[in-house]
């Protein structure tokens, strides 16, 4: 079945890897795009012209290639910005989006340590056995750990939105976000069940009981359009690399009023006002939260990763993938032996599908899959809890980005059956 | 399926996967070690102790992949009842094998059944499933006081 919206054959050359074959003269059939997408020629390109003509380090140095280089590297951020219809000045670089969660979770701890000191900080960022830090069961291990880190270091409690069998959050626990509740980090699309999640609501919820809240939209802004001011939160957290950007470069978005507020997570060079031997002074957002010299080259191949996106058309990316998701869940769904993991329905629901085949552990599915030339992830996707929750060790889970069709689908599926025969399961 | 997925999945891994041989722990175990592979889930639970014949016994439980799971039977089906200058033949010959990045020669008398996980040496995600049954009774041997010696060659 050809796409509707995308001429997939032809996007299909603007990635180099995608012609490579694998395990001897297998062709390459990628759908691990929710771990990490693929890069086109215009990348790749990206990052090497700046490294043949401009490379310096930003912010310093007093010659033609600082200038540019900084250039480059303010232009991507406003690129960037304008993608997810926010200001330059609002979004920080980060590592990984990560790094860009635990600069939340660690504007919490260090407000409390230096209020333990008698420091000046915002009353809102202190943490006591009193407060509470909701989460959701569905987070990424990126958007859980800080935050019982947190607590473990402060005493406050973690909560947590539990979910419903059918893969959902269970919108009556929303009481667990209340007065004592300081911060609330939910996901936007879950990366292991592939549900979006209705997060205006919840960040809503955690404003009226004054709670900081943060979306990690690592699985979301890829893939669909997203205005970060219309999620209602606080802080958005993201990483380059599953949106056909580099490795090495993460992104958190601000309300400036907000980042403002925010005490510095990594400290050093290049995010300082003013230095003394007796203590320092900050800059103002977002230097203030990118210490040392930034992956300019990252920040680079991103700048043209977003406008490849914005050439292609993000709306016409996840109209594609819709289309490619309610395939692969019929697909799946009619397949003896297969049981999805997460929504069943395409409604309010990502291409990340997870699933499990009867008497057949993921690692073996993944094996066959593998032989075959089929990249999918196999494990518990950095989302223990969630497996523990539906009950099952690990999934096998298929992710899809522009570059993928129904022929995909179809290699996956004949590669289960492949597997259920192989192990005598079928 | 390819030569490669063949040889990492022999029939006698795949045998020892749908029917385990010696599952269950032992009631009175001297020493007894949980392992859980991270990256995937897996998980098996080793337990040992010895005998007035300084002879070994092991149980085990866990669940995951085929690998893991038939690693743990083979090792438990190999090693129940054996002297310590075979456990420690046994658990020096099979680290070996899992490093050889599939150009081992596998030590028949020291590993049985064993000699089956060659072919899986050359899958750098699949050792650690392998592994984890011999990593886990080489940590319950130690919890239980056990030692072997290190220094003895394998009969070859």
């Amino acid at each position: 079945m050809v796409s509707t919206v995308l001429d997939v054959s032809r996007l299909r050359k603007d990635f180099p890897i995608l012609e490579r074959t694998v395990r001897g003269d297998r062709p390459l059939v990628y759908l691990d795009s929710a771990a990490t997408s693929q890069k086109p020629f215009a990348v790749l390109d990206a990052e090497r012209a700046y490294y043949e003509t401009s490379n310096a380090a930003v912010h310093r140095g007093a010659h033609q290639l600082a200038e540019e280089a900084t250039d480059a590297y303010e232009s991507a951020r406003a690129a960037i910005a304008g993608f997810v219809g926010a200001h330059a000045e609002d979004i920080v670089f980060t590592k990984n989006a990560t790094e860009s969660l635990n600069l939340a979770a660690y504007a919490f701890s260090n407000a409390t340590a230096k209020a333990a000191q008698g420091g000046v900080v915002d009353p809102r960022l202190v943490l006591t056995p009193e407060s509470s830090v909701v989460v959701t069961e569905m987070e990424h291990h990126a958007n859980l750990i800080p935050w019982q880190e947190l607590c473990a270091k402060t005493g406050a409690q973690l909560r947590w939105i539990g979910l419903t069998e059918d893969g959902r959050l269970d919108m009556d626990q929303l009481s667990v976000i209340d007065e004592t509740t300081a911060v609330v980090s939910i996901v936007h699309q879950s990366n292991i069940l592939g549900t979006i999640n209705p997060v205006r609501s919840i960040m809503d919820r955690a404003r009226d009981v004054g709670a900081l809240g943060v979306v990690d939209a690592c699985q979301s802004i890829p893939h669909m359009r997203v205005n970060v001011d219309d999620l209602g939160a606080d802080l958005v957290t993201w990483s380059g690399h599953k949106m056909l950007g580099p490795t090495g470069i993460g992104l958190l978005w601000g309300r400036s009023e907000v980042l403002d507020r925010l005490p510095p997570f990594l400290t050093g060079g290049s995010m300082i006002e003013s230095v003394t031997m007796e203590g320092s002074t900050f800059a103002p957002p977002p230097q203030r939260f990118e210490a040392g010299v930034p992956m300019v080259a990252q920040a680079v191949g991103l700048e043209a990763a977003v406008r490849y996106l914005e050439s292609v058309g993000i709306e016409s990316i996840e109209q594609h993938e819709h289309e490619l998701t309610a395939y692969a869940l019929t697909t799946l769904s009619h397949m003896p032996g297969v049981r999805i993991i997460g929504p069943e329905s395409s409604v309010d629901r990502g291409s990340a599908i997870s699933f499990v085949v009867d008497g057949l552990h993921p690692h073996d599915v993944g094996q066959v899959l593998d032989d075959r030339g089929v990249a999918v992830r196999v494990g518990h996707h950095c989302a223990w809890p969630t497996c523990r929750r539906y009950g099952v060790p690990a999934t096998t889970r298929l992710s899809t980005y522009l570059y993928n069709d129904t022929d995909d689908i179809d290699a996956a599926a004949a590669g289960i059956r492949a597997a259920q025969e192989f192990f005598g399961v079928a | 399926m390819s030569d490669n997925v063949e040889a990492l999945y022999q029939e006698i891994i795949l045998d020892h996967y749908k029917h385990p041989r010696g599952a269950g722990l032992l009631d009175n175990a001297a020493g007894e070690s949980f392992q859980v592979n991270p990256t995937c889930g897996d998980e098996v639970t080793v337990g040992v102790r010895l005998d007035e014949n300084d002879h070994l016994h092991v149980g085990y439980e866990g669940q995951g992949c085929s690998i893991s799971q038939a690693s743990a039977s083979v090792m438990t089906e190999l090693l129940e009842d054996a002297t310590l200058d075979r456990v420690a033949d046994a658990e020096r010959a099979f680290h070996e094998l899992m490093h050889s990045k599939g150009a081992g020669e596998p030590n028949e008398d020291a590993l049985g059944d064993g000699i089956a996980f060659a072919g899986v040496s050359k899958y750098p995600a699949r050792i650690k499933c392998a592994l984890l049954p011999w990593v886990a009774l080489q940590d319950a041997r130690l919890k239980a006081g056990i030692e072997i010696d290190q220094s003895t060659t394998p009969d070859a």
